[in-house]
């Protein structure tokens, strides 16, 4: 599995371009899947049938990463660009991008610039290039870029950019390999532009109008120096999510996913995130509603180029999306 | 003159009447069908039942404007902006109040009895009042109700070099846009929906795109334009003279890349300047439209404006006509896809 | 029935935004004048009256919600102490001192939120409002081990209040923001058993405003109204507050007018209290947001909409104050309103 993570990690998909990811996902799924496809957002559908008298279920992960857009390219061939996603500041100074066809370039700020009034519009991008004309021939404004960073393994633990929602694909893609002959009919759902308001997910649940909606997606953890305080921790298992800022999880699916965890063995623990969402908030509000919670990856460092994740917790998401998938829900949703 | 018409005509979200009776009467006689909805969204569609793709024009009725919403023991009325108007712009300006069209100025404090540190803070909205003229209460409520609109009376006027002074560029563009277009002579659905309500949250286009279920759709805007002294030319969204403006990425929406880029292409190969939307800041209808039912391809075209959402904007009538020929190119270009397949 | 009553029993019920089931069935008790009412997938109770005539018969919602903000338990601290985050928008300032009510695992817990206590701040802190992060929870648990037999990460907290009887018709509870707004409902359907109506009529106790108006988008969905009508709560006049800001508390409902609103359903609704005295006030709105009004507007092909409001002192705050005769003459307008429609007049809603 790890290899997985390394090649979807390092994939290049900034909300709105995804099109590298889903194609790399297709090709590691193509197999497993009865019915494949994309729809007019780019999100990338695959569905594995269950019996009749099963459910719905849609799993959702997202495919897209935070990034930046260029909005200017001055005559020295310095880029300006805005943020695409939830970009912490700190975070880009000295950090590098990376575009499309590979050029790379490094994020600094003005000189003249205190750190304390840092923003956006004071840091630039330097692809190396010593004139307008040069920059062009390279990327153009209005192009998406990503943050360049490579895979570390550390053994139990690994670290990228873009675990961010990647971790999540990877999972969905291991539970798909894993399943065969699922009670219920499931949805494995690769979505788009998460990261700028829920979008891919809501256009897909629109068409597949689950019973049951999941998303898998990275949470926060409490587990670092002088942290504020929150119960998640790395090494815990799976994070049961109980309400982020997009979705109250609903009771009955929550309790569910904990009642599966405690009769399989699965390590959990609960979660409340005060700020941040995922997919399941834009499948719960779908039409008439659906019932929906989210499976959290615990993760340091969310929204950095270096985002830590344990192994053991990845594997417990995916035995709890397998659970869930052969669940009998009839009077659960 | 039809932007003249439409920018002089009064539409405050959820108060589209004049600007879509004007827009109304402008579009029966180039659509099969003409209603409207339960918000008031007008729909011109053109051959309903013909088969695909199915496009869409939006444009929004919406102007910012003030509502009245107290009338004080002497008369003066009490206003909250509705939609997004930065309060500073608010002062020494003239207005006209209700259906009554009652006259009435913003007015402030005169500089000789201010102090000079006084003149540092701007005019907050809960400060600001606007005078009628009424001598009492009961005379002002005789002319003016609570909920009723007061709008800015700037007139349309034609400015040095090709560019135009108004109020309500944005979106009476667009309108002027739609309703130009409509014309088109096309085999496919084309359906002119003139939204309401999008200054105060986008809050028609869903709908209209729920009753229209488009295969794409283009919006069509009067956008930000910040080539003025004091901003870094790396700060500014759009500039005047630069043709149309294409967006990319806004608050609301990352555009269809690929529509994006047959739209590129087609100015340059027509040779129509067009610019990128250079910020991402700022919404339009277009990110409502895009998440309809199981998704919309979408792009905006937006005629660069200065000083948008206050009483007079400037734009540049090459410009204008500029999204009118890429946009009429393209309606020709699926014209032609359309008659191969 | 009696619906104050119910709406006592209802503010002192417990159902935070998610959470809502109690609420739902202590409603659905209280309303004997439903001819069919069901959950739907998120929770919200729909109570239909059905009008009299053949059909089409004109359909009208009517939505109040019934989740209340609340806490829930984010930490256990290694002393027992319990860390929380809010659901929903909680002016932190009120919460300090406050008395809680913990539901845990078996049993609901007494709880106290806390903070440092004055003495050992530094000079100046006391002028400076508390911040949520330094506040706690303290049910009494003296380690991390003995609270964890009791409560868990997730489970929610919500205000210890028992509502209170001020002079004349006032009371004062939690929740009124918008338990009152049910009621309203109910006291609606009541005065409805007794006179005719063509209109179907969908009461609706929606989950989920608090945190997003989740509840109004999908039910309207499932309902397709002609028309919605939104009853929450309004800013009552209280010391401090711009009278342009807020609705005299014993006037009536506010009507409001603005994007929200469809200048049809304003006028009638105008029209109808003038008709049948009935006190009202008017509440103009530049911004059509903050309320069920704003998502039922929105769903499908869109909605005729208008909202009412409730005067209320102190909301979001455990003294939610009001006069109950509001919630009567809302309830009463409601109806006279509902009597008075016909299909012809809700055809004309989509006519500009």
């Amino acid at each position: 599995m790890k290899a997985i993570i390394e090649q979807l990690t390092q994939a290049f998909g900034p909300s709105g371009y995804e099109t590298e990811v889903t194609a790399l996902i297709r090709e590691m799924i193509k197999d497993q899947a009865d019915e494949i496809r994309t729809d007019v957002l780019g999100n990338l559908i695959a569905v594995k049938n269950g019996s009749p008298d099963g459910k719905k279920i849609m799993f959702a992960a997202h495919t897209d990463e935070i990034g930046i857009v260029i909005t200017y390219i001055d005559d020295k061939g310095f880029l300006r660009f805005s943020n695409v996603g939830g970009v912490g500041i700190a975070t880009l100074v000295g950090s590098r991008v990376r575009f499309a066809n590979g050029t790379i370039g490094v994020i600094y700020q003005e000189g003249k610039t205190q750190w304390k009034e840092l923003t956006l519009d004071k840091l630039y991008i330097d692809i190396g290039a010593t004139s307008r004309e040069e920059a062009l021939q390279k990327v153009r404004v209005g192009e998406f870029g990503i943050f360049h960073r490579d895979f570390a393994d550390l053994g139990g633990r690994l670290v990228s950019k873009a675990m961010d929602d990647r971790i999540g694909c990877a999972v969905l893609v291991e539970a798909l390999k894993r399943i065969s002959n699922p009670k219920n009919t499931l949805y494995f759902v690769f979505t788009t532009q998460e990261e700028v308001g829920l979008r891919g997910a809501r256009t897909a649940a629109f068409g597949i109008e689950p019973d049951l909606g999941v998303a898998l997606d990275v949470t926060l953890t409490g587990d670092t120096p002088e942290a504020f305080p929150k119960a998640v921790e790395l090494g815990k298992g799976a994070a049961i999510k109980v309400k982020d800022s997009s979705l109250i999880a609903h009771p009955r699916v929550k309790d569910l996913m904990v009642e599966l965890c405690e009769t399989k063995g699965i390590p959990y623990q609960m979660e409340v995130l005060a700020r941040g969402g995922t997919d399941a908030g834009a499948i719960h509000v779908s039409k008439e509603g659906v019932p929906s919670g989210t499976i959290s990856i615990p993760s340091r460092y969310v929204h950095s180029p270096s985002e830590m994740v344990d192994l053991g917790d990845v594997q417990a998401c995916v035995d709890l999306v397998l659970a869930i998938a052969q669940a009998d829900l009839e009077g659960v949703i | 003159m039809l932007l003249a018409r439409l920018t002089q005509a009064n539409g405050a979200p959820g108060q589209e009447n004049e600007v879509r009776d004007l827009i109304r009467a402008e579009v029966e006689a180039h659509a099969h069908v003409v209603k409207t909805d339960a918000l008031g969204n007008l729909l011109a569609i053109k051959n309903p039942d013909a088969p695909g793709p199915k496009v869409m024009l939006a444009a929004h009725m919406d102007e910012v404007a003030l509502m009245i919403v107290g009338i004080d023991g002497d008369g003066y009325l009490k206003f909250r902006p509705i939609g997004g108007v930065d309060p500073r712009v608010l002062v020494a300006k003239t207005v006209v109040v209700g259906s009554k069209k009652t006259p009435g100025v913003i007015g402030s404090k005169p500089i000789h009895l201010q102090r000079p540190e006084e003149r540092e803070n701007a005019f907050t909205v809960r400060e600001l009042l606007i005078d009628i003229g009424a001598k009492s209460k009961e005379e002002a409520e005789k002319l003016v109700q609570l909920g009723e609109i007061a709008y800015f009376t700037t007139e349309y006027e034609e400015v040095a070099n090709g560019k135009v002074k108004a109020k309500a560029l944005d979106d009476r563009v667009g309108c002027a846009l739609a309703i130009r277009l409509l014309q088109e002579e096309v085999s496919f659905p084309l359906i002119a929906a003139f939204t309401v309500q999008e200054e105060v949250g986008l809050r028609g286009a869903g709908v209209a795109a729920y009753q229209v279920e488009p295969d794409l759709a283009l919006i069509l805007e009067g956008t930000t334009a910040s080539d003025v002294p004091g901003t870094d030319e790396h700060r500014q969204a759009t500039a005047l003279g630069q043709g149309p403006a294409i967006t990319v990425m806004d608050r609301t929406v990352i555009t269809n890349p690929e529509l994006v880029q047959e739209l590129f292409a087609l100015a340059a190969e027509k040779g129509i300047k067009v610019q990128v939307r250079r910020s991402t800041a700022g919404g339009t209808d277009a990110g409502r439209i895009q998440l309809s039912g199981t998704g919309v391809k979408v792009a905006t075209i937006a005629v660069p404006c200065r000083y948008i959402h206050s009483p007079a904007s400037i734009m540049c009538k090459d410009d204008f006509e500029g999204a009118y020929q890429l946009v009429k190119h393209y309606l020709a270009r699926l014209e032609e896809r359309a008659g191969l397949s | 029935m009696d619906v104050k009553e119910v709406f006592r029993s209802l503010s002192e019920a417990a159902g935070v935004s998610g959470y809502e089931l109690e609420l739902a069935k202590l409603i659905e008790q209280g309303c004997p004048w439903a001819d069919e009412t069901r959950l739907d997938k998120l929770g919200n109770l729909i109570m239909l009256k059905k009008g009299q005539g053949p059909e089409p018969r004109p359909k009208v919602m009517l939505a109040a919600h019934m989740d209340e903000i609340g806490l829930v338990i984010t930490k256990i601290e290694k002393e027992g102490f319990l860390r929380f985050s809010t659901i929903g928008g909680f002016d932190q300032r009120v919460l300090l001192a406050q008395e809680v009510v913990v539901h845990g695992r078996q049993k609901a817990l007494t709880g106290v939120i806390g903070a440092k206590p004055p003495h050992i701040q530094a000079p100046g802190e006391q002028n400076k409002a508390v911040k949520m992060e330094d506040l706690f929870i303290d049910a009494g648990f003296d380690s991390a081990e003995e609270a964890a037999e009791h409560v868990r990460v997730g489970d929610l907290v919500t205000i210890k209040r028992r509502v209170s009887n001020l002079q004349s018709s006032f009371m004062a509870g939690k929740a009124f923001d918008d338990r009152a707004g049910v009621a309203a409902i109910l006291e609606c359907f009541k005065t409805l058993s007794k006179i005719d109506h063509q209109a179907d009529v969908y009461g609706v106790a929606t989950v989920q405003e608090e945190v997003g108006l989740r509840g109004a988008i999908t039910s309207t969905y499932g309902i397709i109204p002609d028309i919605g009508i939104a009853i929450d709560v309004g800013f009552g006049d209280s010391p401090g507050l711009p009278e342009t800001d807020t609705i005299k508390l014993s006037k009536g409902p506010g009507i409001a007018m603005g994007p929200h609103v469809h200048p049809k359903l304003h006028t009638r609704m105008v029209e109808t209290a003038k008709e049948w005295n009935i006190s009202y006030s008017l509440d103009p709105s530049p911004y059509p947001g903050g309320t069920d009004a704003y998502a039922i507007q929105v769903a499908r092909a869109g909605v005729a909409t208008i909202l009412l409001s409730i005067p209320l002192r102190y909301m979001h705050t455990p003294v939610e104050t009001l006069d109950y005769q509001d919630v009567q003459r809302t309830g009463r307008l409601m109806a006279m309103f509902i009597a008075g429609l016909d299909q012809e007049f809700v055809e004309g809603l989509t006519c500009f």
